[in-house]
């Protein structure tokens, strides 16, 4: 029989009084909802700055031989739009969420690990905004010459002394090091979590596809992180000891800093878009009122996905004169590795399928998500094609490609995990008026975006130039990306807008408003300290349908 | 649905019964899969630059720079034996065995000390005596980063374990913390484990340079 | 209860059609396009070529046209051809997968006053011929992709041994922020402007000085990247005469945007006229202003840095023997004209900000002196 706890709020724990205590409070936990919350508020504060950085950007290019910012800040720009997005957007908000609702997911009480979770988040936060110190200390104090402008991935020797002279660099890499340790400590933390804390009768084939993501996350970021510290540390080395490791002048090579950077880079890929399929495959289920279709396909494609992340980045690299034998067997592994993806979104689609859909907000990012993230992964499949790669890596066309698998897809993903899960939170419902006009604004924005990036690096426009020509028929896409920047920016501020405005006056959601069936709607909104009281028992994977349905449970089909 | 659930007496106990894999224990297993991918890039720079290209940029050839051979094989010996006592410690920890576990575990960081002194040798020689370090050539680039990051584990290991002697002798190493200490001697293992590649690395493959 | 659907539920059945006919026509238009491509490349008019929309992305005044749909060489040809294969696999794709789900989200939404709405609809847990049949049709396509690729990959991508016999080699050579050709066949040097005889195979030896940079003519070849200390190899054989552009597409520091790259495709003759012009030592014009700006030429850094072929023998700089045979300096970015001659050597920082070359604070006098020196460099 399952069992499920009663929701009551008798446990709730006891408010501190005075902001002096209710900040030691936040400083000093080690409860995983808090340290996921801190770890999704100051995701989505980074958000904010690298989509301003992405702003200065687009007023620069939006006309041609424009001169809003010179070279050097645009370099910086882009250096650390790429970097704060996917080192302080992408992984904490994910991990966030993971934090947040791994314990709640799997019936327990906390992380296995709440001290290291609370050490992982504040060197995340402390290496971010290490980071961003390389801003304040420009003209000269601590010599770091301004931010770095070497681009999120950094390639050697652009990064050595020679051709660096200030500290910047230092700075890119110290950040990164730090909050990448962080990182670390939360993907050790969320996989033995997931291995032994799960509650009674929740075996592996019936937790959450969500917790499957995470697992699966987890593992990549154990194995992709450490070698983009060692490269780093490689590359102080070089900078500080004077070694020889990237040092071509010194028989060092070039390409082995592309060689270790993109074997953390492709999984890096992938850990950013894996906990986006378990927010998918939590929420389409909910809104189609189905179960996930072909839970064991979902599950083996996911970790084939993992497997293979782990094959594939020399695809990055098909312009730097590989030999043609590994080019093929890089563009062949690429390919393959869009099957597993195609069976998630046939098995998103199955779900659908026969269902019977209500379009509130989360639903509606499930489905833009699906519909951009599929435009994302065929132009994957098209750079994958070595000599089309050879024509547009490194030009818009890619930037246009990894910015709707990474906005469409992940950022979709976490807005549509934000609706889902905020009133879990907060206890309070998000407007759904608000959350439609910003879906439907952001959808437009994006795609007006993005698109013309598509063209714009078919008629041969570089990535990271920061100016161009008149005459070179690149005026008007330029333009219209600018003009969808502007757009999406109206709907970051509405959504702003609805959480500030929801947190204050949103409507009471109660423990399970969206007539959900994972464990963690089984407790308060928001949950009390220890979560469950008591622990919760379960037969099935959507313990909260046999609790609904006790005529016609669910493990007697599974 | 509605049938009160067993664990409702202690809200800290975070384990449910049902499950008997250790937090410990698979923490450690992750760890040691992590520290073996960053392992693992400074293998592939020693093997790229070393064994496969042997740059000729005026550096000496890696056949004759180690110190001694026997003092390489006598550090490999007494690493790969403390791996051994540090076993021999913990069994006897699990036994209650206080004494036992004393005598075995001091053994093992004497042995750790012999490994980290013979490095200390070879690196003094090889700084001092021989002229070179990181910046002189791509061989010292990659010898003392794989080889220091090694032995930088190793002082690791070394610390945590001296800490458990002091804490046992101090009286503050209760049986009942068996189970971590054969968490901490798992990480000592794959120090030794690293070792093996490492030692393949550096010194048996050096036949082919 | 709750029914739990099975395979031959009309639910299934529906999407079996549907799988059915979107294979037939993925599968159709899978071997029409396998059609295209293997059947029709050798053809003087292939029908990609036809259906090329593309004037579509040119804007008909761009003075500048670095399209990768217009190809003006058999190798970004046999590029162009793959990439349409690829884009209309994609376009399939997208418009069955896309399709499938406007018509779920349309078919399957929630509607007003619906009698069904107490209940929930069929949970349906999976079936296993429709999703081996999901695996195995992308395995196919993807099977499909790969052999294209490699074996376009084999027709463009040449290794070191495979330069043509009759070909012309020219070493390029990523500073920042500029190119260096060199054509050691003809004792030639020249910079960001590379002169190349039409329909005969330009052998380029790719590297670079100080950091990566990617060698990139959009309508004559697919990019290569230029690295230091390392030679890659490529090769592409322009098929009519005229001006092709192109730039550096790896980012390479602060002036990354302004490392262009101009190709001259001249006829045979018109290219051995050139080259012979080229290797010739500089002119010596004997008045009195250009022995002055001769002079300050020596007298300050310049000669540290530049070439004159006969003067000095500078490799840091771009070689100036026949500045005034290229139509544009500063890496391409600005029109070879006096006056931007005299901008440019008054102070190079305004012109192109954070650039090598540093603002010698010449006089006035000086300046006019150096630039007259320089007209004379034919």
């Amino acid at each position: 029989m399952t069992v499920l706890p009663k929701p009551t709020s008798a446990s709730l724990p006891a408010t501190p009084h005075g902001i002096l205590e209710r900040v030691h409070d936040w400083v000093t936990t080690c409860d995983h909802k808090k340290l996921g919350l801190l770890y999704i508020f100051s995701g989505l504060f980074f958000f904010l700055i690298g989509g301003i950085e992405a702003g200065i950007m687009r007023w620069q290019l939006a006309q041609p031989a424009n001169d809003v910012v010179g070279p050097v800040t645009f370099n910086q720009m882009f250096t650390m739009h790429g970097t704060t997005m996917v080192f302080l957007v992408g992984m904490p908000v994910l991990l966030g969420f993971g934090n947040y609702l791994i314990p709640l997911m799997i019936g327990t009480r906390d992380m296995a690990f709440p001290r290291l979770n609370a050490w992982g988040f504040w060197m995340f936060l402390f290496g971010g905004l290490l980071l961003y110190f390389s801003f304040i200390g420009s003209s000269g104090l601590f010599g770091t010459q301004g931010a770095p402008d070497v681009g999120w991935f950094a390639y050697a020797p652009l990064t050595s002394r020679t051709f660096n002279r200030g500290n910047n660099v230092d700075y890119w890499i110290l950040g990164i090091l730090v909050s990448g340790f962080g990182s670390m400590a939360t993907g050790i933390n969320l996989v033995v979590t997931i291995l032994c804390l799960r509650c009674k009768g929740m075996t592996l084939m019936r937790m959450p596809i969500m917790v499957w993501s995470m697992l699966v996350t987890g593992f990549l970021v154990m194995i992709a992180l450490p070698v983009l510290t060692a490269a780093q540390v490689m590359l102080l080395f070089d900078r500080f000891l004077g070694s020889h490791f990237f040092n071509p002048q010194l028989d060092g090579s070039a390409l082995l800093w592309q060689h270790l950077f993109w074997f953390f880079g492709h999984p890096e890929v992938y850990i950013l878009i894996i906990p986006a399929f378990g927010f998918i495959s939590e929420i389409v289920p909910v809104f189609s009122r189905k179960v996930i279709f072909g839970y064991t396909m979902m599950v083996i494609a996911l970790v084939w996905i993992a497997f293979q992340s782990m094959s594939v980045w020399a695809h990055h690299m098909f312009a730097v004169g590989l030999d043609p034998s590994l080019n093929a067997f890089f563009a062949a592994s690429t390919f393959l590795i869009a099957i597993p993806t195609g069976i998630k979104v046939f098995n998103w689609l199955g779900t659908i399928w026969g269902g019977r859909l209500s379009f509130h907000t989360p639903m509606l990012y499930a489905l833009g998500f699906i519909g951009m993230f599929v435009i994302g992964g065929l132009t994957g499949i098209m750079l994958a094609t070595v000599p089309f790669d050879w024509d547009v890596s490194d030009s818009y066309f890619v930037v246009g490609h990894f910015h709707y698998v990474l906005f469409g897809g992940t950022i979709f993903a976490i807005f549509g995990a934000v609706f889902y899960w905020f009133p879990k939170m907060t206890g309070r419902m998000l407007s759904e008026t608000l959350g439609k006009w910003q879906f439907w604004i952001l959808l437009i924005g994006m795609n007006l975006t993005f698109g013309p990036m598509h063209i714009s690096g078919i008629l041969g426009m570089p990535r990271r130039i920061y100016t161009y020509a008149p005459d070179r028929g690149l005026d008007i896409w330029n333009l219209l990306s600018s003009v969808g920047y502007l757009v999406q920016f109206i709907a970051i501020l509405i959504f702003g807008w609805n959480v500030i405005h929801s947190l204050l006056k949103g409507r009471k959601a109660g423990p399970d408003p969206w007539d959900a069936w994972t464990l963690e709607w089984a407790t308060t909104s928001p949950p009390s300290d220890w979560n469950f009281n008591p622990l919760p028992s379960v037969k099935s994977r959507r313990p909260l349908w046999d609790a609904k349905h006790p005529e016609d449970p669910d493990y007697e089909y599974e | 649905m509605t049938q009160a659930m067993t664990n409702q007496t202690e809200p800290h106990a975070l384990a449910p019964e049902e499950h008997h894999l250790s937090k410990g224990k698979v923490g450690m297993s992750c760890l040691i899969i992590t520290e073996s991918f960053f392992f693992m890039a400074f293998i592939v720079a020693y093997l790229y630059y070393v064994v496969i290209l042997q740059v000729e940029d005026g550096g000496p050839n890696p056949r004759e720079l180690f110190y001694a051979d026997w003092m390489v094989y006598g550090a490999s010996i007494c690493l790969f034996a403390s791996s051994a006592t540090v076993v021999f410690a913990a069994n006897a920890l699990a036994r209650g065995q206080h004494d036992k576990f004393r005598s075995w575990l001091f053994i093992t960081v004497v042995l750790g000390g012999l490994f980290i002194a013979a490095t200390a040798v070879e690196w003094t020689d090889m700084i001092g005596n021989k002229g070179i370090w990181m910046n002189t050539c791509t061989f010292g680039t990659c010898y003392f980063s794989l080889v220091g990051f090694h032995a930088f584990h190793v002082c690791f290991g070394l610390t945590a374990l001296t800490l458990c002697l002091v804490l046992s002798f101090l009286g503050k190493m209760p049986t009942f913390q068996a189970e971590r200490f054969e968490v901490l001697s798992w990480y000592w293992h794959f120090v030794d484990t690293i070792w093996i590649f490492v030692f393949t690395t550096v010194y048996i493959l050096r036949v082919y340079t | 209860m709750t029914d739990r659907g099975s395979t031959s539920d009309k639910v299934i059945t529906r999407a079996w059609w549907i799988l059915i006919i979107t294979t037939i026509v993925v599968g159709v238009l899978g071997l029409f396009l396998m059609y295209v491509l293997t059947g029709q490349i050798e053809a003087e008019d292939p029908i990609v070529e036809r259906f090329t929309p593309t004037d579509v992305f040119v804007q008909p005044d761009a003075e500048w046209n670095t399209s990768i749909l217009e190809p003006r060489s058999p190798e970004s040809r046999e590029i162009r051809k793959l990439s349409w294969l690829v884009f209309a696999i994609a376009v399939g794709i997208f418009v069955v997968v896309e399709g499938l789900l406007v018509y779920a989200i349309i078919r399957y939404r929630r509607r007003k006053g619906d009698p069904e709405d107490t209940r929930e609809p069929v949970q349906l847990y999976g079936s296993n011929p429709v999703e081996i049949a999901w695996t195995v049709i992308p395995i196919i396509i993807v099977l499909v992709l790969c052999l294209a690729t490699i074996r376009t990959i084999q027709t463009v991508q040449p290794t070191k041994g495979e330069r043509p016999e009759n070909a012309l080699t020219v070493e390029v050579i990523g500073h920042r922020w500029w190119w260096e050709f060199r054509y050691p066949e003809l004792n030639v040097v020249t910079a960001n402007e590379l002169f190349i005889p039409v329909e005969r195979p330009i052998w380029l030896e790719i590297t670079s000085a100080d950091v990566i940079h990617s060698f990139w003519v959009p309508e004559l070849q697919g990019k290569m990247d230029a690295i230091p200390a390392h030679t890659n190899y490529w090769k592409m054989t322009a098929e009519e005469e005229g001006t092709y552009l192109g730039q550096c597409a790896e980012y390479c520091g602060n002036q990354h945007a302004n490392m262009l790259i101009r190709v001259e495709v001249l006829d045979a003759d018109g290219f051995g006229a050139w080259a012979q012009q080229q290797a010739l030592p500089a002119v010596v014009v004997d008045t009195e202003e250009v022995n002055l700006g001769r002079e300050v030429f020596m007298k300050y850094a310049c000669q540290n840095c530049h070439a004159i072929a006969g003067l000095c023998d500078g490799t840091y700089a771009p070689d100036l023997t026949h500045l005034m045979s290229r139509v544009t300096f500063a890496g391409g970015m600005i029109p070879n004209t006096e006056a931007n001659l005299k901008a440019w050597i008054d102070d190079p920082q305004q012109i192109k900000p954070g650039c090598d070359m540093p603002a010698l604070k010449l006089s006035t006098k000086e300046i006019e002196q150096v630039v007259a020196y320089l007209v004379t460099l034919k």
